[in-house]
């Protein structure tokens, strides 16, 4: 199947730096694909990129950026405008602050219709409530004359969700949905989320640091590293069998409920340093907390390696024949 | 046992036939994770939303601005009707005080003409020239500093260079200077009052489009498509408004003062009765006279209190965040 989204050697950068740098992936159609890292790891910038809102100071350097087989980077900017909110839409992580306050739920949400369907106020609003209702807001008529503030945070996320669903996008970007909301409303999030992914045919590209859902909903992984991705898997496979030196630190890094990571029983593993800056050091940006180290990590990034259908892995240490590792193996065993 | 039968009715159905994925399955165990988070809101906000009329009506300074206004405005009004005649002629003795002559209510001044007349077609000039050079100061204010805020870069730079330019001259003599350039006429008063006033607007104006084009629903807003005008007008706008609002509340009333300030001096319209020219004609008469100086002077104060006080309920009305929490 023709990918829907296919994104290729992104790079995007500031005046000195690339906290992108290369990156490449494609979202499939009703596919969710998850982006995990740390902060810093120039997540939040991809989507930014992709969906061509870039701060002032960033732009794209490199790369290409494929909707359904048409390059976005060279769509024009009213034309682009256009595609906003129609083709591919964003949700954002505060819930709280992405609404406008001083405008009511109906209006907002019919202002997305109006626009970009051209549809009369009254139908508007019709359609506004029966968009509401999809995700699931009880008594939507009576929501549509709300104020963003009479609502609770899980609610404005349902809202900001039925303004980005409004026009039927292909391409949903969900930068940290949850992060600002408790966890109980975080599960109920995602399943709408997942839902709609299924109900409305989109795609989903989920932008997020949480391993855990990760592991729940997403149909594939990538994990990205000071602007760059170091893995790419199944969450089965990624989460079972990590290749990556960061990913395996990552998961390491996670509190888990049973067994001896339990951090009452033992202290939590980290990685030891900071995130590299994404100063455009040649090598590989995780090479100074690296355990496995090689002299080449230092001159040149590693080329992505495709170990099994769907899996890719960018380390030297991965590969290296002369120190037959533990990861090593791994790969064999493949 | 109970708590798992409340997960399982309150758990979001799923339309289709595709089964929760079974990480999920074994959720339900914990009734919490699908708790609605809807009901506990939904509660209290019925019967709390109060339209901003209705608000700005319950708060008493409005009312009391309001009522204020609304009478010096219906005076202006009648004035035609109450007295047809040149409120500059002469009308009846000179210098009869308030109270001494039952057809001049409020007396006359030392050239005899009717104080009461002056008053309300004085009302007229004075609200005439406070509100239409205010609408002039807040369309230049807007458009510059709109432009200025939102844009930022380069266009910004050079737009603040040009209000801070305005700002660095006193703009009382600038107005004079404006005035004495053109023929004073209530045209070319009300042009340089709204040349003199804009640059305050234009500050507020930018300084609030600078915090609010940061935030996350303008962010949002340009996800979903929206141009920048349309961000402008319906995003940034109505959060700034109440400030704009205010200002411009605040400017009315000083740009009433400004021009009673050029009539007393001699600068403004010759040919109308203004407040100010009232109290510039009775100053020579102060010690003798001085219900001359204090009934035109007692008008502007009560006017420009309105202003302010309108401008203040306003703030409080307009903003749903801070009416809710009164």
């Amino acid at each position: 199947m023709n990918p829907l989204l296919e994104v290729s050697h992104l790079s995007v950068g500031f005046s000195t730096t690339n906290p992108v740098h290369g990156l490449s992936f494609t979202v499939a159609p009703a596919e969710t694909l998850a982006i995990v890292g740390e902060s810093g790891s120039g997540k939040s910038l991809t989507a930014l990129a992709l969906m061509r809102l870039l701060p002032k100071a960033a732009r794209i350097i490199d790369g290409g950026v494929r909707l359904d087989g048409e390059d976005l980077l060279t769509v024009p900017e009213m034309e682009m405008r256009q595609r906003r909110g129609r083709d591919i839409a964003m949700i954002f992580q505060e819930p709280m602050t992405s609404l406008n306050p001083v405008l009511t739920i109906g209006r907002q949400i019919g202002e997305v219709l109006q626009h970009h369907r051209g549809l009369s106020k009254a139908k508007a609003r019709a359609e506004s409530a029966e968009l509401l209702d999809l995700v699931r807001i009880p008594e939507p008529r009576r929501c549509l004359d709300d104020y963003p503030h009479q609502l609770s945070g899980g609610m404005r996320q349902r809202i900001m969700i039925a303004m980005a669903v409004a026009c039927r996008p292909k391409l949903l970007i969900a930068d940290e949905p949850t992060t600002a909301l408790d966890v109980t409303i975080q599960a109920q999030v995602l399943e709408l989320l997942d839902r709609l992914r299924r109900e409305l045919r989109l795609g989903l590209l989920l932008i997020t640091h949480d391993l855990g859902l990760v592991g729940q909903w997403a149909d594939r992984v990538i994990v990205m590293y000071a602007g760059r991705k170091m893995e790419e898997g199944s969450p089965g496979d990624l989460f079972s069998n990590p290749l990556h030196p960061y990913s395996r630190g990552l998961l390491a890094a996670s509190p888990r409920l049973q067994g001896d990571q339990h951090y009452r029983r033992a202290r939590l593993a980290e990685i030891p340093g900071n995130i590299g800056s994404a100063l455009a050091a040649p090598g590989c940006p995780f090479a100074p907390r690296c355990q496995l180290r090689l002299a080449a990590c230092r001159v040149e990034f590693p080329d992505q390696r495709t170990v099994a259908l769907g899996r890719q892995v960018a380390c030297h240490a991965v590969f290296d024949a002369e120190r037959p590792s533990q990861i090593h193996d791994i790969v064999v065993g493949l | 046992m109970e708590l798992t039968k409340v997960a399982t009715e309150t758990a979001i159905p799923f339309e289709t036939s595709v089964s929760p994925p079974a990480a999920l399955q074994e959720e339900l165990d914990w009734p919490n994770i699908h708790a609605r988070d809807t009901h506990v809101v939904q509660g209290d906000i019925a019967g709390r939303r109060l339209p901003a009329l209705r608000r700005l009506l319950q708060n008493p300074s409005v009312v009391a601005g309001i009522g204020l206004l609304s009478m010096i405005v219906v005076a202006a009004a009648l004035a035609p009707v109450l007295y047809p005649d040149d409120p500059l002629s002469m009308a009846g003795r000179p210098l009869l005080w308030p109270g001494q002559n039952a057809a001049f209510p409020l007396g006359t001044d030392s050239l005899g003409r009717d104080v009461a007349a002056g008053l309300v077609h004085g009302a007229r000039v004075s609200l005439l020239i406070g509100f239409v050079a205010t609408m002039i100061g807040l369309a230049l204010g807007l458009l510059v500093g709109a432009t200025a805020g939102y844009r930022g870069g380069t266009i910004d730079d050079l737009l603040a260079v040009l209000i801070e330019l305005f700002q660095t001259v006193p703009s009382f003599i600038l107005l004079i200077v404006l005035v004495a350039i053109a023929q004073p006429s209530v045209t070319t008063v009300t042009w340089a009052i709204g040349l003199v006033t804009w640059p305050m607007i234009a500050r507020v104006v930018r300084a609030e489009f600078r915090s609010l084009r940061e935030k996350e629903f303008v962010m949002a807003a340009r996800s979903l498509g929206f141009g920048h005008v349309r961000i402008v007008v319906r995003e940034i706008l109505p959060n700034a408004l109440p400030s704009i609002i205010v200002t411009a509340s605040v400017t009315t009333a000083t740009a009433i003062l400004m021009e009673a300030a050029l009539s007393f001096l001699g600068l403004g319209d010759p040919n109308v009765v203004s407040w100010g020219s009232m109290i510039g004609a009775g100053r020579e008469f102060i010690r003798t006279a001085w219900y001359l100086t204090a009934l035109p002077g007692l008008v502007i104060v009560l006017t420009v209190l309105a202003l302010n006080l309108i401008g203040d309920g306003l703030t409080d009305a307009l903003n749903p965040r801070l009416g809710r929490e009164r």
